[in-house]
């Protein structure tokens, strides 16, 4: 953790960009961005912009790949060079190849993967612009890409990252929380159940304000939820009309 | 990969025996396999250890040597960790680039050692912004029969606290070097602990048929003030919020004895 930074990150129960501790940047959702793609959805955290295709079920190739029971899931997770300050060069670093998998993980147990014995359900996260929570903007993102298209699902999976920031335990942190924050704990919920699809934490932090992390985490994660419902919804009931 | 008959009778298997309150091993629930760590194994490395958790086996060795620091942090050390699973560990390994389970298994290792804060990597500062300290953790796994994660983690932190620092190989005359300083300084010791659960039930160190019968397991790795430098979920199952509760105080708990048997 870097300790190096001039003004400090809470000031007057405040944090840098004025927000509350228990407070989300802005979301903005958009269902079926993509043409080529079974279904796609564009989300917007604060500055994060990530876009997610789902392609499939489909068929897998190399063959021994193939599960006899159930479709595999697939998950890539991909930041544009420009989506940083410094140039991050393409193709898949070892950031990318953890979270890839903690995402599949994130999302495997609400999709019916025994209805498409030997196929692939293959979801594509892009980051475009990041600003600190683009793990959990493209699970949200790929959960509703998953709806879109048309995957059968238990229910819709919500993330959103709490951190520990000047000692207060915060929401949803921005990339100048997160550089120079103590810890950060990126979360996955089923939000209609309370289960925990993905938990990683990173930094320090005391038994007790994990877990009040966690309940913060929990509130967003049904916000966000009712967000990805209400876009579902409204993408369908225009096409309807 | 796929799921073949013998995987899904050795996990009927597994969970037979679970339900009947039993492990395969005759281990209670959150009983942990026997522990073995021997430290300073390997002569050339500035700092190893050799864990064993039942069967499982793993090596871990420390280089340092001496780099530049990363350009936004000119003052500090740099650490960085790497797992290597080698095809003579298991028959699953395969020769080749890292896939994804040896790099969460690195990442996650890492974490735990930067949470905490084991190591003053401000004092691992030659040069500010000119040269710094590199310490190179790199895992070993020799035998997998379950739970790599803690092993690696002990061994790293084990590996840690026997390094003595290279000063001589890289040009310093022993008359600058302080005696004092001639091991490298750990401050706190991250210890992993892996738990699962198999229906309603939370065991801890899963061995390998224990770890491929549960659809998720939580790794939490802790200090000795009691906490949280690393949590991981891992594997496509889902945690209430309750079981994850518990997981957290079970390995917490835990951790303190095993740093008080092995990490002395």
């Amino acid at each position: 953790m870097k300790r190096k930074v001039e003004q400090p990150l809470i000031k007057d129960g405040r944090r840098v960009d004025g927000r509350a501790f228990d407070e989300m940047r802005p979301i903005k959702i958009e269902v079926g961005v993509l043409k080529r793609a079974d279904g796609s959805c564009y989300f917007e955290l604060g500055d994060n912009k990530v876009i997610a295709a789902v392609y499939g079920p489909r068929e897998l190739h190399p063959r021994h790949y193939q599960d006899a029971k159930r479709a595999i899931i697939q998950y890539r997770y991909n930041m544009a060079p420009f989506s940083v300050d410094e140039r991050k060069r393409p193709g898949p670093d070892r950031r990318s190849i953890e979270i890839s998998k903690v995402s599949r993980e994130a999302l495997e147990p609400v999709i019916m993967t025994e209805f498409y014995p030997r196929t692939t359900i293959d979801i594509f996260v892009e980051v475009l612009q990041s600003d600190a929570g683009t793990r959990t903007a493209g699970i949200n993102a790929a959960s509703v890409a998953l709806a879109d298209a048309g995957i059968p699902m238990r229910g819709l999976v919500s993330a959103i990252a709490v951190g520990k920031v000047d000692g207060e335990i915060v929401l949803d942190l921005n990339a100048i929380e997160d550089n120079y924050g103590d810890a950060d704990m990126p979360v996955a919920m089923i939000a209609k159940t309370n289960t925990i699809t993905m938990i990683q934490m990173d930094g320090k932090m005391t038994r007790e304000e994990i877990q009040k992390g966690l309940e913060i985490a929990k509130n967003a994660c049904r916000k966000i939820y009712q967000m990805q419902r209400e876009a579902l919804i409204s993408k369908y009931s225009e096409e309807i009309e | 990969m796929g799921s073949d008959i013998a995987e899904e009778m050795r996990r009927d298997y597994v969970c037979d025996l679970i339900r009947s309150g039993k492990r395969m091993d005759g281990r209670r629930f959150l009983e942990y396999r026997e522990i073995s760590v021997e430290k300073g194994v390997v002569k050339r490395a500035e700092g190893s250890a050799r864990v064993k958790i039942g069967n499982t086996q793993v090596l871990v060795g420390v280089k340092m040597e001496i780099g530049e620091p990363f350009p936004d942090i000119p003052n500090e050390g740099v650490i960085i960790t790497n797992a290597e699973f080698v095809p003579l560990a298991s028959p699953e390994f395969e020769p080749g680039p890292p896939d994804e389970n040896s790099v969460e298994l690195a990442r996650v290792v890492d974490r735990g050692i930067r949470g905490s804060h084991a190591l003053d990597v401000e004092s691992l500062c030659i040069e500010e912004g000119e040269k710094v300290w590199m310490i190179f953790i790199d895992i070993h796994v020799l035998d997998d029969d379950g739970n790599l994660v803690d092993a690696s983690a002990l061994g790293a932190i084990a590996a840690l606290m026997n390094t003595r620092i290279p000063y001589e190989r890289h040009g310093f005359s022993p008359r600058e070097v302080n005696p004092k300083v001639d091991n490298l300084m750990v401050k706190y010791t991250p210890v992993a602990v892996t738990t699962v659960e198999i229906d309603g039930n939370i065991l801890v160190d899963p061995n390998m048929f224990e770890e491929s019968a549960a659809d998720a397991r939580l790794i939490v790795t802790s200090t000795e003030d009691g906490d949280i430098s690393c949590i991981q979920k891992s594997g496509s199952g889902v945690l209430s919020e309750n079981t994850f509760e518990r997981m957290i105080d079970i390995a917490v708990e835990e951790a303190h004895r095993i740093r008080k048997i092995y990490l002395r």
